[in-house]
């Protein structure tokens, strides 16, 4: 093996006129990928109740509680969930999808838990669970 | 020891270690005399907590053993449990299983090469090889999901397809990487501070890896040509052309230039994964209960050969799965490759094993054989054990924990 | 009086010089990063360290001499300003030029060297033991060639005052040229007390946490810190000084421009060094200096005595 001294000299120069590979972030976002497994979302018109998603979640994270006659809703602690997707895999009805959010951190550990009900299944309520 | 003579603690916590782990390093100036180790401070009870869950939430427990080689874990779980169940997994599920298995490697093996230069004072290098890493991380990010724990495998096949747009992405990708790898073999070759730090350090003969019965690039480096992939062929690789990487220098730098020349063999076999990607269904469906049985299945993780063991009792739930992750097979070496070195060596002797304790921190049963008797205990069993243990022994009390942990628990 | 507290405290003494060598971190870092393909650190950033250190709490271990503990850092600072007074920078003459001020600087130059050892042994912490060994045993390998390569520039010159030495070459200026090999001595053993890679086997953060200072904090590594920067600032100096004692004459304004020009491409020259090369053992390092440096040295040495017969000055 031939010996040099200094051998990443030129590499190291030239990286001087390049633009750094540092991210700005926050300014600057990372792309987005649209397999990304981040925050989920629930279509509650679609649920019907069969808990499938409750059973197999990894972590325990989800709920589903009836609120009406074919109405769900359901809760998810944000904290538990390890946002692999198999609830969205085992559902029949397609109801959860995964979306691209993943700035979910929050100061209050009780904010983690969030509802998603009928009157607003796009944003959903962020609040602690009552007790049953 | 004589006057002179110390002991010095190297963890478990210490700049140099990336994981926890305990050396009592006996020192004679800067020359060490001996090397005691401990393990164990990441036991996290996985293969217990295995119990109490289905097959389906254990693929993702499992692949949540390490971060590294997360896809390893989850599929060697898997395959022990479709051979049990006795499944025939479609062939394209096979090459996207050992696809992303080559990307872990890649990712795997930059990472390495970063660290080994951090550990010797090279920052330039950690720098340089991690950027590049980024492509692939973002590249198994848009196949699966996730820049790590890719949660790709699911009992009978795998969960995310790939398309032509994709297909176009990896093999972009992997035309950049190669072009970096070869530099990068240029610096770790002709560098000569590098090669002054990495060579005669950490020396292993043929012999000694036979004995202490080491596995990966750390045994292919001293000419012991053992690799899962070529001798017993799981996934796709029973297809793949590659060959099995071995070198003679016996060293830290022998075991540098095996993982950057299975980078290149790695390159080869994703280009010819991709470009033969047969047509088909991506898993079969799995049944809830697996019928009862027992099955060893071994895999080749980047740091070397990993083993699972599932026993299963026609529930839905296994019965007992065991880990023995490559890292436990290496450290054993570590003793040997310390005697009568400096102490400026010992980071980058335990780097070039590539140390993962996450995977590593099982519980090891030990039996008497005299005796020939085993013991096992059940969760209530080992909770109270461990309870008594530490009001016996540290003076402190835990039975309130105890209650959330028996009583507290809400799986399926 | 009053002109001369000025200039030890104001310009060119204390507060200049921890301004250049505040500034010449920054320089020195944000090289590094760019070297690496990073962004870097922003321009305030060695001064925002700095006031954070002042503004925690220094913890003395109990079984540490607490009287040489806090002394030791302060030690090290005032012999490294000191070394500055004598140094000539932008006119011939250094502040207080007298005949034999070489041998002080060269004298005080060394004296933080030993107050990181004898800070570290004190501290009583085996890391911190570890460290201060290594720092004296570094010592041996660099401290010899740095000497001679610098004797060997003034043997030419016939005097051992740097003010004199500056004007000799003043007058000669193509003499400098015969020092070539000598610059290239002193900078590698200059790198060498420095402490920075390929020889930062003191500080080896991934071996022995931080070595002499693992039990250092506070103010007091505020001060160590400081007085590294410092350490800095006057050996590129002093390299400036002895190796390219060019633009000496040119009066005050340009004279200062010269001296920025020259010592910021010599710290430039030792960031480039550092982001190249690993780290060597010590096993290594000194192996590589007794059997390559120290040699070379001598080398410089003879030649400048036969040329200083020759040229019969």
């Amino acid at each position: 093996m031939k010996m040099k001294l200094g051998k990443m000299v030129m590499q190291v120069l030239q990286s001087v006129f390049k633009k750094p590979a540092t991210l700005n972030y926050p300014a600057e976002k990372p792309a987005a990928f649209e397999r990304f497994r981040g925050e989920i979302k629930f279509d509650p018109s679609k649920c019907i109740g069969c808990k499938i998603c409750v059973k197999d979640c990894p972590s325990g994270a989800i709920e589903i509680k009836k609120i009406g006659e074919k109405e769900f809703e359901l809760s998810i602690d944000l904290a538990k969930c390890i946002y692999c997707g198999q609830c969205a895999d085992s559902c029949p009805k397609k109801a959860i999808a995964l979306t691209n959010a993943f700035e979910l951190a929050q100061l209050n550990k009780e904010n983690l838990k969030v509802t998603f009900r009928a009157e607003s299944p796009d944003e959903p309520e962020r609040n602690p669970l009552e007790d049953d | 020891m004589s006057e002179g003579d110390f002991k010095i603690p190297v963890g478990p916590q210490h700049p140099s270690l990336k994981e926890p782990l305990s050396f009592s390093v006996a020192l004679k100036g800067e020359k060490i005399l001996g090397v005691d180790i401990r393990l164990g401070y990441n036991h996290r009870g996985i293969e217990k907590a295995c119990e109490e869950r289905t097959y389906l939430q254990d693929v993702y427990l499992i692949e949540r053993i390490c971060g590294i080689c997360s896809h390893a874990h989850s599929t060697a779980f898997v395959q022990a449990v479709e051979e049990i169940a006795k499944l025939e997994v479609p062939k394209r599920a096979l090459y996207l299983r050992s696809l992303i298995a080559e990307l872990e490697r890649v990712h795997s093996h930059l990472l390495w090469l970063g660290i080994a230069g951090h550990e010797v004072g090279f920052d330039t290098l950690l720098m340089y090889t991690w950027r590049d890493r980024e492509i692939v991380m973002d590249l198994l990010a848009e196949i699966t999901g996730n820049r790590v724990n890719y949660g790709m495998n699911a009992i009978g096949g795998v969960r995310q397809d790939i398309d032509a747009p994709e297909i176009k992405k990896i093999l972009e990708g992997v035309k950049t990487l190669e072009e970096r790898t070869k530099y990068y073999i240029d610096v770790a070759t002709e560098e000569a501070t590098l090669i002054e730090r990495l060579s005669n350090v950490g020396v292993l003969s043929k012999d000694d890896v036979l004995r202490l019965n080491t596995v990966g690039p750390t045994a292919r480096a001293s000419g012991v040509a053992r690799d899962v992939r070529k001798d017993d062929p799981y996934a796709a690789y029973g297809d793949l052309h590659f060959d099995v990487i071995t070198d003679d220098h016996c060293d830290v730098y022998g075991r540098a230039v095996v993982r950057l020349k299975e980078l290149m063999e790695s390159y080869k076999m994703i280009r010819e994964i991709v470009e033969n990607l047969p047509e088909g269904p991506i898993s079969v469906r799995a049944p809830r209960r697996i019928p009862a049985g027992e099955a060893v299945s071994r895999y080749e993780a980047p740091r070397g050969e990993d083993l699972h063991y599932v026993k299963s009792n026609g529930s839905d739930k296994p019965e007992r799965v065991k880990v023995r992750a490559p890292t436990l097979a290496n450290i054993q070496s570590v003793k040997k490759m310390l005697e009568d070195r400096y102490l400026a060596d010992l980071p980058i002797v335990v780097a070039a094993i590539d140390p993962c304790f996450s995977c590593t921190d099982r519980l090891i049963g030990v039996s008497d054989l005299d005796k020939n008797s085993g013991k096992v205990m059940s969760w209530e069993e080992l909770v109270s054990y461990g309870v008594d243990w530490y009001r016996k022994n540290r003076g402190v009390d835990l039975s309130k924990l105890n209650e959330s942990f028996v009583k507290g628990r809400k799986y399926s | 009086m009053i002109s001369a507290l000025f200039s030890i405290l104001i310009f060119p003494g204390f507060l200049f010089l921890s301004t250049v060598a505040l500034y010449a971190e920054y320089f020195d870092r944000i090289l590094y990063a760019r070297f690496q393909n990073r962004k870097g650190p922003p321009w305030f950033q060695p001064l925002a360290d700095f006031i954070k250190l002042l503004a925690k709490e220094d913890f003395v271990p109990t079984e540490a001499n607490p009287g040489i503990f806090r002394l030791m850092p302060l030690v090290a600072l005032a012999s490294s300003v000191a070394a500055f007074l004598y140094i000539p920078l932008w006119s011939v003459n250094s502040l207080y030029p007298f005949s034999g001020d070489l041998i002080v600087v060269l004298y005080l130059l060394t004296i933080p060297t030993i107050a990181f050892f004898v800070g570290g042994w004190y501290s009583t912490s085996l890391y911190a033991r570890i460290g201060s060994v290594r720092t004296i045993t570094q010592m041996f390998a660099y401290e010899i060639p740095l000497f001679m390569g610098i004797l060997a520039a003034s043997l030419l010159s016939g005097s051992w005052s740097l003010s004199d030495m500056a004007a000799f070459y003043a007058k000669n200026p193509s003499y400098m040229a015969f020092n070539v090999i000598g610059f290239v001595v002193s900078f590698i053993a200059l790198i060498g007390k420095l402490e920075k890679a390929p020889f930062d086997i003191p500080e080896a953060e991934t071996e022995i946490v931080a070595g002499s200072f693992t039990e250092y904090s506070g103010k007091l590594l505020a001060f160590f810190r400081m007085t590294f920067d410092i350490e800095f600032v006057v050996g590129a100096s002093l390299l400036a000084a002895v190796f390219l004692p060019f633009g000496l004459t040119l009066g005050p304004i340009l004279g200062f421009l010269v001296y920025l020009i020259k010592t910021f491409f010599i710290i430039a020259l030792i960031s480039l060094t550092r982001t190249v090369v690993a780290r060597l053992r010590l096993d290594q390092m000194l192996a590589f200096s007794w059997q390559i440096i120290v040699p070379l040295a001598l080398v410089q040495l003879f030649i400048n005595i036969i040329l200083k017969g020759l040229l019969k000055i």
